[in-house]
């Protein structure tokens, strides 16, 4: 089976896709370190203080003048109390929400990142890791050797989870490296907070916790990782069923933009909470936004996710080892 | 008695509603290379398919080496090596580890065979080059090397020679030829080209609309079919009376053609003679196999 894994991984390592991903990677992560740096550049000379108190006061004012206005829609309003209320505890409290620094980006980048960009990432791997054998005519040669065909499938699935570790890991290093030359690379021991409770009537308060910034930091990689795989695998499952990898990767496409428009959208639509993807901001819960749907949880995301997981998972072994090849 | 190296029995496949292949059998023995020969269409990659378990059989059974393809994948899959259609290696990856990938997927071959069968194919020189840089000549030896890495007993090509120039041709003639002689594998070759069968197998099995028509040696197939063809004067007096002796056919041009039996050709001659027929023209004719092919197939058209 090793043997087999250090096959897909020298495919994988000529084909050079993990270096195009993490220039990709390391273009966007440029873009948003600038972006960051110009705002709060902005902010500074708008206010003409540089502390962090001021800011927040000032954020919270205008958020509350936008709460008055009548033209927002209840969900957004919503949406916005939440925000507020959370603000309003930071600032009671005494913490800095976003503590400049290196690690306070990696974090807003992972959160921003969670939902599209770094699935999309995935899904460069995922979708033609069957799909090129077969596009490719290789799959005739793969298949008429003495191993079965689960075991080609499990090194193929092996090889993915593998570079999606990378990928995640990347991520972090190349997020980490690139907007500390801008903010700094201190910050790792800032305190975040977690565990706000959402509900209808706003923002509960009673199980909040304080975190180092690492070990909140360490939970978002966990649930990002995750996230990847789960969206990998479904890609991998399409590139199985799929025979052609632009088609697969299309549609896993359509459904990641889907999700992320649908989550603006559904909240009325109760059981559109059943769709992974709408599933896949798992980070908003450790930070505490009102979630899409009502009623869901992180536990509840997770467990939705991990079905899909599955199912896609159980579906791409069932038909590759049963389907004639042409 | 020979070692049977690969055995089909009665394999059908149908899709759909549609039966493709209408209950194929035959044997392999070892050392012999055997032509699978049929018009485009009439089930040879679909039969081939099946061989080498890409596709499940509706029904029949595939033994190779003695071991049943569906109970038991692992072992028929170790005595096989196989080409299907073109031989399509990863273009990105160099020749070495092209092969280097297909050696870790056997168990008990390490990577000096990888030397040995470069050095069979004779692509040594290029063998580090990335196969996207080959002309389709060195791919189909690189392909070849790739099917002989688990040293088989059975060989399994699909068209070897298809798209390859004259040079190229004969060379991979040469080459199947020595692996069944000297190497004593089992070839099994499919075409289209009958020129090539005849000049490459020891016996044919000729298929059409997913049956075998008919199995054969090549010299059988060919020496059953000689002919002879007369030319006599007067014409309707010569024709009477070979027709009393034999089989005729007037092929309308002013020649008759009969079968060939080298003892009663020199009789109807006499016969012709003695009955004042000049015979102006005796020709023996070696079909070709194309001819008996045209003949069995029907002309056959895909339908």
């Amino acid at each position: 089976m090793i043997k087999l894994v250090q096959n897909e991984m020298m495919k994988l390592i000529a084909k050079k896709r993990l270096l195009v991903i993490a220039a990709i990677i390391a273009v966007l992560v440029a873009l948003f370190t600038y972006a960051q740096y110009k705002q709060v550049e902005t902010q500074r000379h708008k206010l003409g203080t540089n502390d962090w108190r001021t800011i927040l006061q000032q954020q919270i004012i205008d958020t509350q003048n936008r709460l008055s206005s009548s033209r927002i829609s209840d969900d957004w309003k919503k949406q916005l109390k939440v925000g507020l209320q959370q603000q309003q505890y930071y600032l009671d409290h005494n913490i800095n929400p976003s503590e400049p620094g290196a690690p306070t980006f990696m974090r807003m980048f992972l959160e921003n990142s969670i939902d599209l960009f770094l699935p999309l990432m995935v899904m460069v791997i995922a979708s033609d890791l069957v799909s090129s054998e077969h596009s490719l005519g290789s799959i005739k040669l793969l298949l008429t050797r003495p191993v079965r065909r689960w075991k080609v499938l499990l090194s193929k699935y092996i090889t993915l989870c593998l570079s999606i570790s990378l990928i995640v890991a990347i991520t972090g290093i190349i997020s980490y490296l690139i907007s500390g030359m801008v903010f700094g690379y201190k910050g790792w021991g800032a305190p975040v907070l977690t565990g706000f409770n959402v509900t209808n009537q706003g923002l509960g308060t009673e199980s909040v916790k304080l975190l180092d910034q690492w070990q909140f930091l360490l939970m978002d990689f966990g649930l990002v990782w995750f996230v990847a795989i789960v969206v990998g695998t479904l890609s991998f499952m399409l590139s199985v069923l799929i025979r052609s990898t632009a088609a697969g990767m299309g549609v896993m496409l359509a459904a990641l933009i889907s999700g992320a428009i649908l989550s603006n959208m559904v909240s009325s639509w109760n059981s559109a909470k059943y769709l992974f993807m709408v599933n896949l901001r798992l980070t908003d819960y450790m930070k505490g936004t009102a979630p899409p749907i009502e009623g869901m949880t992180l536990s509840f995301s997770l467990a939705v996710l991990l079905v899909w997981w599955a199912a896609a998972l159980a579906v791409a072994f069932w038909v590759f080892t049963k389907r004639d090849v042409y | 008695m020979e070692k049977t190296t690969l055995s089909v029995r009665n394999l059908k496949k149908t899709i759909g509603k549609k039966e493709i292949i209408k209950g194929i059998s035959f044997d392999l023995k070892e050392g012999e290379v055997f032509g699978f020969l049929g018009p485009n269409g009439a089930g040879k990659t679909t039969t081939i398919r099946m061989l080498v378990g890409l596709i499940k059989p509706t029904s029949g059974s595939v033994e190779i080496g003695g071991y049943n393809i569906e109970n038991h994948f692992f072992e028929a899959m170790k005595n096989l090596g196989c080409i299907v259609e073109n031989p399509e290696l990863y273009p990105y990856l160099s020749g070495w580890d092209n092969l280097l990938h297909f050696v870790r997927m056997l168990d008990d071959v390490g990577e000096e065979r990888i030397t040995e069968v470069t050095q069979l194919v004779g692509l040594t020189d290029r063998i580090h080059d990335k196969v996207k840089t080959y002309s389709l000549g060195m791919r189909q030896r690189l392909g070849i090397a790739q099917a002989l890495l688990g040293r088989p007993k059975v060989l399994i090509l699909d068209e070897p020679t298809n798209g390859l120039d004259p040079a190229g041709i004969r060379e991979m003639r040469q080459f199947i030829r020595f692996l069944a002689e000297s190497e004593g594998l089992s070839v099994l070759v499919s075409s289209h080209l009958l020129s090539e069968i005849q000049l490459l197998c020891d016996r044919v099995a000729i298929i059409s609309k997913g049956k075998v028509i008919r199995t054969d040696t090549v010299e059988h197939l060919l020496s059953n079919r000689e002919q002879l063809i007369w030319s006599f004067e007067p014409f309707e007096k010569g024709k009477e009376i070979l027709s009393s002796l034999t089989k005729t056919e007037d092929s309308g041009d002013g020649f008759i053609r009969t079968e060939y039996e080298s003892e009663k050709a020199a009789l109807w001659n006499k016969q012709l003679v003695d009955a004042g027929v000049k015979v102006t023209e005796m020709n023996r004719k070696l079909p070709a196999l194309e001819d008996l092919f045209l003949e069995l197939t029907g002309g056959d058209k895909i339908d």
